[in-house]
């Protein structure tokens, strides 16, 4: 059975995490290789780094991050955060990294999922997708980029069916209104995404406690879940999360 | 030396950075010559099956990979690296493939998401020395839309479920494929790039 998968995300800024776990074996918190390691040691399944470094010019340091961690971790890891064009998603492909997360730039573009999808494979192209309830929305949920701060109008849910179509791989589904939030991830906004595409969803925003995993699988529906807050802070390990999925007969890598 | 085969496509480094962790001397290439002086090779594949074959003939690999297997050295096919050792693919009509194995490349089935994408696990079905240290159901890491059928069923080492069972790993004399990244797999996949390192 293929296993539903667990993925730490860790938030990069000129090169370091931020919000580094203080893991008490770790040297430096805030060292990317150093947690992919802890991560990958607590059976991650995947890394995710999302790249937050606001100046254009420091941009380049991730790519140096992006090589250590190839060179010391053998599990698929994804990086986002600012990418806007085929030299961009080339530059982190060839620096080692599985796939590529992007939000903006291929609302702003759509083309650009099929460009990249055909140059590199859909199989490293994941679709980002911020998403808020709105009412006004279709499907009750509308599309944001730049981080949260623009509302595009969009409907998510058709969205997403566009992207598959364009040719991406995954869906990185975050819903706004849960982020932080630690209430849980949004089982309906997650299941609508991924009942109405054939790719796998990875579900993030709001997962806190260990009973909102298996609700995202069970009732999301969900291929994957995306946390960061709940690792950072030591709340509970990949391999808690792992535990009690399989306590609750889900299939999970061990 | 181990020789990855270089056609132009696809990220080969997470395989060197797998070698070089088990201190395994390796060269990416696409040069005739080096390939054929290896003393092993792993050939890792994405984009499409007709895809690869294309550029094979366009960089003239195929004869070389071909010697390269009749000199009965140890060949490893990854991915699609293993599905163009075969005859053919659904993926790719029209196209041939290299033909080491007999049998066609199909595409998963659609009742459960395509392509899969994650973990899943391997049913050993023969003992190997590639998959040796390797425990029943053991998961590894997966990213395919099509699978190889094999006319020759001894040929199989491994399968695993996806909705149906499919063949994941495949060992005839010198011929080695994989259908999961061994090189993404954690400490699982690295033990195999190491039995495959240390075959004689």
């Amino acid at each position: 059975m293929l296993a539903k998968r667990i993925i730490p995300c860790l938030d990069v800024k000129e090169g370091k995490v931020v919000k580094g776990v203080h893991f008490v074996n770790l040297k430096d918190a805030g060292d990317p290789v150093e947690l992919a390691k802890e991560y990958n040691k607590q059976g991650a399944d995947e890394l995710v780094f999302l790249d937050i470094t606001a100046s254009h010019e420091k941009r380049k340091i991730m790519i140096d991050v992006v090589k250590q961690v190839a060179k010391e971790i053998f599990i698929p890891f994804t990086v986002g955060g600012g990418i806007k064009t085929i030299e961009d998603i080339r530059d982190i492909l060839n620096a080692g990294a599985d796939k590529v997360s992007i939000n903006t730039a291929v609302v702003e573009d759509p083309s650009l999922i099929k460009r990249a999808s055909e140059k590199f494979g859909s199989q490293c192209i994941v679709l980002a997708i911020d998403a808020k309830s709105n009412d006004k929305m279709k499907n009750g949920f509308e599309v944001y980029t730049y981080g949260g701060r623009k509302a595009t109008g969009k409907d998510a849910i058709e969205w997403a069916k566009k992207g598959e179509k364009l040719g991406a791989g995954e869906i990185l589904l975050t819903s706004m209104d849960r982020d932080g939030t630690k209430l849980g991830f949004d089982l309906v906004l997650t299941k609508k995404i991924s009942e109405a595409v054939n790719i796998p969803v990875i579900a993030s925003g709001g997962g806190g406690l260990l009973p909102h995993f298996a609700d995202v699988f069970k009732e999301g529906k969900a291929d994957a879940a995306l946390a960061a807050s709940i690792f950072h802070y030591g709340e509970y390990t990949v391999e808690d999360i792992k535990n009690y999925l399989k306590e609750n007969r889900i299939v999970v890598r061990e | 030396m181990i020789a990855i085969i270089d056609y132009g496509a696809g990220n080969l480094q997470s395989v060197k950075n797998a070698l070089d962790s088990l201190k395994a001397e390796s060269i990416i290439t696409s040069d005739a010559k080096e390939i054929i002086k290896a003393e092993k090779a792993i050939f890792p594949g994405v984009g499409s099956f007709g895809d690869v074959i294309r550029a094979l003939n366009d960089k003239d690999l195929i004869e070389p990979i071909i010697k390269f297997l009749e000199d009965g050295k140890p060949f490893l096919g990854i991915c699609l690296g293993m599905q163009v050792l075969f005859e053919e693919s659904e993926e790719s009509p029209g196209v041939e493939g290299l033909s080491i194995f007999e049998g066609k490349c199909k595409k998963l089935k659609a009742a459960l998401k395509v392509p899969q994408i994650g973990w899943n696990q391997l049913k050993t079905q023969k003992e190997s020395k590639l998959l040796e240290g390797i425990k029943d159901k053991s998961f590894f890491y997966f990213v395919h839309s099509y699978y190889a059928d094999p006319e020759d069923k001894n040929i199989v080492l491994a399968t695993t479920d996806y909705g149906n069972e499919f063949v994941s790993a495949v060992e005839k004399d010198n011929v080695f494929g994989l259908q999961f990244h061994p090189e993404r797999s954690g400490e699982v996949g690295l033990k195999i790039l190491k039995n495959f390192v240390e075959l004689r």
